[in-house]
């Protein structure tokens, strides 16, 4: 056992040292598979960010006719990355989240019906109406949810790492967090401890480059997350958080290497979120031309354009595709509205397991 | 697995820290899912001595030795009580588990219902608590009464060997998470177990000195104190009945109530704090649900409102005793 993880740890701190320090792009470079998979997989990634960005520019009307409340944080513009991950994981894997987890939520296969009666809190939400945009739960798709401290879901992630290694399972978990995570303390100690203990575990930061409003550079000294990240011993990417392709293929690598019993892994998804932080939130710090430069990189026209240059997608199949998104989240919606209320004399149900208690 | 005694002759004594190693060695044994967690719960054998011995027993994967990132290790501990484990995290002290109150109250106490039931966390968190060894203000409070506060959590505090030897089982058995707090003035006690308990329930106190004069409500670490009261105050013809509390959330008010309607008065001891504290809630809870059966006002002996110094002399006046215990039983029998 000691020199197996020996060598693991050699590996993993070899593999580190190969990452790159994690310079913007390389692995995305190295990452992007050459010759392209099946069309039908394309259209499967088209259709899955689609929806991730119906469903939520739906949730912006909701908002706005106050059919939901609460803080509703948007994924919009940062579709490849929950897509793109989601391909290398299995079922029986696991998933942490964050605040910003309809994407997350979505591309796990959490039904749309079930995140939008949640948003409603309604009775027929994934987590009963307790808890809203920031709390999604699916524990059937081992869907460990939305936490809504930052980093607060790491150690958690830690933990289910190491419940299926302890059980001999070949499972990952894989955690979601952003760039403000970093500065605190919980991303650190799991890190270390991860790498300690060899998890399998994959951690994928989202740095969409503002901690609600407050950019990286003007919260981190040092910028360059995934070097941060490799000093803990794990091999650490950085991949264009844009391009669903090229986050597929990190992550396929990724996993496939997590779960030979590598350790844990850490990739940076550099993506950029189009809206504000929140529907509360003005957007007063962020250049408009910065903004409208990342729209030019749209992660879903992106996959499009290129699809279409391929001759893999032509006008009338993006309109169906479309039309189905707009179909399924027209469903979602009814279904939402005409689900019933969660009764108020269910109030302190869950509390605890005891039926009925709050004690 | 029994408790083991001589054939012949009375039952050997035990200490507090050895029934926590039986009990912790017995679940171990009993339920291949359960693991103990740490810092220096392996190599050194426990900061206070609890897990000596079972690194050699039961191996590094099980006795798990932890670097010191609170928050990191209890939250891992939440993590693998969602995925199927039944960790048991120790912390050094209650004041090292503020830096893991974040998991504590944020995902241990609120994922069930925050998931609408699909998330249960059946975690132990096990921890020093207290007073009265001269370590000063960051290693000696007694802030278990904080974590009472949080519902959607179970919180225990084992005074007696046999409480510390059969709590750990019962709050393996709970779906939900559960703290345990372990006074540090009581691991080197020494008790004879009763052979005859199997099993203890969480869920009521327990009369641990029957009496007709007055109700002294504690907990933990004062309750030899304020049986040590109870002996002068017998001296006295003053006859106190001792309740000792076991759990501090959710609190047994049947046990309680009933008492304070025997004795029709009540003094409760508690080493917290005063302001906004456990012995707060007790007294407010007997108003509510006993005022018509006092014949005095519910008294309070808490630690005097100061960080808790170091010098034998300042922390002893610091401490509930059982002199001023036995003055407010006095004051209120009087």
């Amino acid at each position: 056992m000691s020199s197996t993880s020996a060598q693991t740890e050699g590996k993993a701190r070899r593999a580190a040292r190969k990452s790159g320090r994690g310079k913007a792009g390389s692995a995305a470079a190295r990452g992007a598979p050459d010759s392209l998979p099946s069309p039908d997989h394309h259209l499967s990634l088209l259709r899955q960010m689609l929806t991730i960005r119906r469903f939520e520019e739906r949730c912006v009307e909701l908002y706005s006719s106050t059919e939901i409340r609460g803080f509703v944080h948007l994924y919009i513009g940062e579709e490849a990355v929950a897509v793109g991950v989601n391909q290398a994981l299995g079922q029986e894997d696991a998933v942490v989240s964050t605040y910003r987890e309809h994407g997350h939520a979505l591309a796990r296969g959490v039904p749309a019906e079930a995140v939008m009666a949640e948003m409603y809190g309604k009775a027929t939400g994934c987590s009963r109406g307790r808890g809203g945009s920031m709390h999604l739960f699916d524990a059937d798709r081992r869907f460990y949810g939305g936490n809504a401290i930052v980093a607060g879901g790491l150690p958690l992630a830690a933990g289910l790492a190491l419940a299926d290694r302890m059980r001999g399972s070949t499972h990952v978990t894989c955690c979601f967090f952003g760039d403000g995570a970093f500065a605190e303390g919980e991303f650190h100690e799991t890190a270390n401890l991860a790498a300690l203990w060899q998890l399998p575990l994959l951690l994928v930061c989202e740095n969409n480059l503002y901690a609600m409003g407050t950019s990286l550079a003007r919260e981190h000294a040092q910028t360059n997350l995934a070097m941060r990240a490799a000093s803990y011993g794990m091999p650490a990417w950085t991949v264009d958080g844009m391009d669903v392709l090229a986050v597929e293929a990190a992550a396929q690598r990724a996993v496939e290497s997590v779960r030979a019993g590598n350790g844990p892994h850490f990739i940076e998804a550099q993506t950029y979120r189009f809206r504000a932080h929140s529907m509360y939130d003005p957007d007063r710090y962020r250049a408009k031309s910065e903004i409208e430069a990342w729209k030019g990189r749209d992660p879903v026209q992106g996959l499009a354009d290129r699809m279409r240059t391929d001759g893999r997608l032509d006008d009338r199949t993006m309109e169906e595709l479309d039309k189905g998104v707009l179909g399924e989240i027209d469903r979602a919606v009814r279904s939402a509205e005409d689900a019933p209320m969660e009764p108020v004399a269910d109030l302190l149900r869950f509390v605890t397991s005891a039926p009925g208690s709050t004690t | 697995m029994s408790t083991r005694r001589s054939s012949a002759g009375a039952p050997p004594p035990t200490t507090y820290r050895e029934a926590l190693r039986e009990g912790l060695r017995e679940a171990m044994h009993e339920d291949e899912r359960v693991f103990l967690m740490g810092e220096d719960v392996g190599n050194y054998g426990g900061c206070f001595g609890v897990s000596l011995g079972l690194l050699e027993e039961f191996g590094p994967e099980r006795i798990r030795d932890t670097p010191l990132s609170e928050s990191g290790f209890v939250g891992a501990g939440i993590g693998a009580a969602l995925g199927g484990m039944r960790p048991v995290v120790e912390i050094m002290t209650v004041n090292f588990s503020l830096l893991a109150m974040d998991q504590i109250l944020n995902n241990a106490a609120t994922l069930l219902h925050m998931s609408g039931g699909q998330l249960g966390v059946p975690v132990v968190i096990r921890m020093t608590t207290g007073a009265g060894r001269q370590l000063g203000a960051q290693h000696s409070h007694s802030l278990e009464g904080w974590y009472a506060h949080i519902p959607g959590i179970r919180v225990l505090a084992p005074a007696t060997v046999d409480d510390a030897r059969h709590m750990l089982a019962a709050a393996l058995a709970d779906p939900d998470p559960v703290l345990i707090f372990e006074h540090g003035s009581l691991y080197n006690a020494e008790g004879v177990l009763d052979g005859t308990i199997e099993a203890v329930d969480l869920d009521t106190a327990a009369v641990r000195r029957p009496g007709t004069d007055v109700s002294v409500i504690t907990y933990g670490g004062s309750l030899p104190k304020a049986m040590a009261a109870a002996d002068v105050l017998a001296g006295e013809g003053i006859s106190a009945e001792v309740v000792d509390l076991r759990t501090l959330r959710p609190l047994d008010d049947a046990t309680i109530m009933a008492s304070v309607c025997r004795t029709h008065r009540a003094v409760i001891i508690d080493e917290a704090w005063r302001s906004g504290s456990l012995a707060a809630e007790i007294s407010s809870r007997i108003t509510e649900q006993a005022f018509y059966e006092l014949d005095a006002p519910v008294e309070r002996v808490c630690s005097a409102e100061v960080p808790i110094p170091y010098a034998r002399q300042l922390e002893e006046a610091a401490l509930p005793q059982v002199a001023t215990i036995a003055d407010a039983v006095r004051r209120t029998v009087s």
